[in-house]
């Protein structure tokens, strides 16, 4: 599995919290430039997993390489330093912090890279006229541009995104995901944790189905039939 | 008129307190640190100074240009080596620490240095006074409050303008989505405490100019700090200052009306304000 090409190459990764654990034995890669689903049911460990990927949560130094380098028991700043970043589930905006400055925030690590203040405004036009407010001023949807244009600010070769679909309207899950193609094609590798399984598989190269913190299914959107996913997805 | 000048001393000795308080006021609001050795890290600040008087024969202003950056380094240090250790979930831990080392500075101080009263003498300058329509108003005093002042508006200036004070701010709302963004919290904390311990040792320095210290005067300096904070609002530094100068205001009026209501009157007036505004005056709108 360890492929030295590989961008990421994850072997056995077991994590949780205290006595609680979540994952167990995961194992995947990741070639640069791919978009990754991963996919599963509340408590399938999805966030734990991307927690461990960028350094929340302590794991063994070898269960994570990141361009041929072993990550694993890095701390979070760190690993952002590496070119890992994480867009948290809930989005956690800096509420003492305008718009903009959760973005400048973003790059605060100066990683270089095609991803600038004015890039973002690009890619989200909305933001520029209410950079002014504070970040949780904003709507829903609003606020998760922001997060992900804070993730973007820091030039990171892998982008992990947690949930960005959560609690919003279908039109602005829409808006959101109209930014992936503008994402990869800077060459920016990501990984997309879903539970929404058809907004995922239809934005994806290759998925991974979690259940009980073990991988129970991974293929290509096109191979996988509805009901091999539904009984990986619900262990029915 | 007698009033009037009154209430002009108690504002420019608020400047005073307002330093004794933004220290405090920078640690609790970044990292949620109570530092109950702050009134000792005043008087160790003071006795730095003597020492550098008496041996380089420096004045005591001119002394600042030393004490500032060991203090600056000193807290710094302080931070990495001890104070990071105890931060945590738990807020008892930071608070047995810093008790701890308030007991351990006075007892250093009063070793090295014994009770005497030491008074840091800044010459002509103590009592050089400008007039203002009738009110005669002491130079030094207009110092103090003129470096507080700068202090507060560089401070602003440095949390609002600058990638370490954005950094700062985010810390103190959220660390672990801070660290996410590759703020390394032990070195911002580290950086807080220096900028904490670098006003605290320009405090330290007036205090021992303004009045005579011995190594048991740093608690009653810390509650002036903590009133001060309180009083303002946690998290403002403008409110800091403001909270700083009520108190000020307070102990000199209630010290006009006697010598010996001038303590009283600045309690008073602190648990007056936290009846009626229990998060002070001007609290951060976020918490």
């Amino acid at each position: 599995m360890s492929n030295q090409k590989s961008l990421l190459s994850i072997e056995k990764l077991c994590a949780g919290y205290g006595d609680f654990q979540a994952l167990f034995d995961i194992s995947l890669t990741l070639e640069q430039g791919e978009t990754v689903a991963i996919i599963g049911s509340n408590g399938a460990g999805k966030s734990t997993f991307l927690r461990s990927l960028a350094g929340l949560i302590k794991n063994q130094p070898g269960a994570v390489t990141f361009k041929g380098q072993a990550i694993g028991d890095l701390a979070a700043n760190q690993v952002l330093e590496r070119g890992i970043a994480l867009v948290p589930e809930g989005r956690k905006l800096f509420p003492s912090l305008s718009v903009e400055e959760n973005l400048l925030i973003g790059a605060y690590s100066k990683r270089p890279g095609p991803w600038t203040l004015a890039r973002i405004y690009q890619l989200f036009p909305v933001l520029e006229k209410l950079r002014k407010r504070p970040g949780t001023a904003l709507s829903g949807g609003q606020q998760q541009m922001v997060a992900i244009g804070r993730g973007l600010m820091a030039n990171p070769h892998l982008l992990l995104c947690d949930e960005i679909s959560l609690g919003l309207a279908p039109t602005t899950i829409k808006d959101i995901y109209a930014a992936l193609p503008s994402i990869k094609a800077d060459g920016t590798t990501v990984i997309l944790v879903e539970q929404d399984i058809n907004q995922a598989l239809s934005v994806c190269d290759r998925f991974y189905c979690f259940q009980e913190g073990r991988v129970s299914l991974t293929g290509r959107p096109g191979d996988a039939d509805k009901a091999q996913i539904k009984a990986a997805y619900f262990g029915i | 008129m007698e009033w009037l000048n009154t209430l002009l001393q108690g504002m420019l000795l608020g400047g005073l307190y307002a330093m004794f308080a933004v220290g405090l006021s920078l640690m609790f609001g970044i990292m949620r640190l109570v530092n109950i050795a702050h009134g000792d890290f005043i008087v160790l600040a003071s006795y730095l100074a003597l020492m550098v008087v008496n041996h380089l024969g420096f004045s005591p202003l001119a002394s600042l240009l030393v004490v500032v950056p060991l203090m600056f380094c000193f807290g710094y240090l302080l931070q990495r080596l001890l104070l990071n250790r105890t931060l945590g979930t738990d807020i008892l831990p930071p608070l047995l620490v810093t008790f701890g080392l308030s007991i351990i500075v006075q007892n250093l101080l009063l070793e090295f240095f014994s009770a005497d009263s030491q008074k840091l003498s800044q010459g002509d300058l103590e009592v050089a006074s400008v007039g203002f329509g009738g009110l005669n108003v002491g130079v030094m005093p207009l110092i103090v409050f003129a470096s507080a002042l700068l202090i507060i508006a560089g401070l602003q200036l440095l949390f609002y303008k600058t990638s370490v004070g954005r950094a700062f701010r985010a810390t103190s709302d959220d660390q672990r989505t801070a660290r996410l963004m590759g703020v390394n919290n032990a070195h911002i904390f580290g950086w807080a405490m220096a900028l904490a311990m670098a006003v605290v040792s320009i405090a330290g320095v007036f205090l021992a100019i303004r009045t005579s210290f011995d190594p048991t005067v740093g608690p009653a300096r810390l509650l002036y700090g903590f009133e001060a904070v309180i009083i303002g609002g946690l998290g403002s530094l403008w409110g800091t200052l403001a909270g700083g100068v009520i108190l000020g205001v307070a102990q000199a009026l209630g010290a006009k009306i006697d010598p010996g209501w001038q303590i009283l009157a600045g309690h008073l007036v602190f648990l007056l304000i936290l009846v009626v505004r229990p998060r002070g005056l001007f609290p951060r709108s976020v918490d």
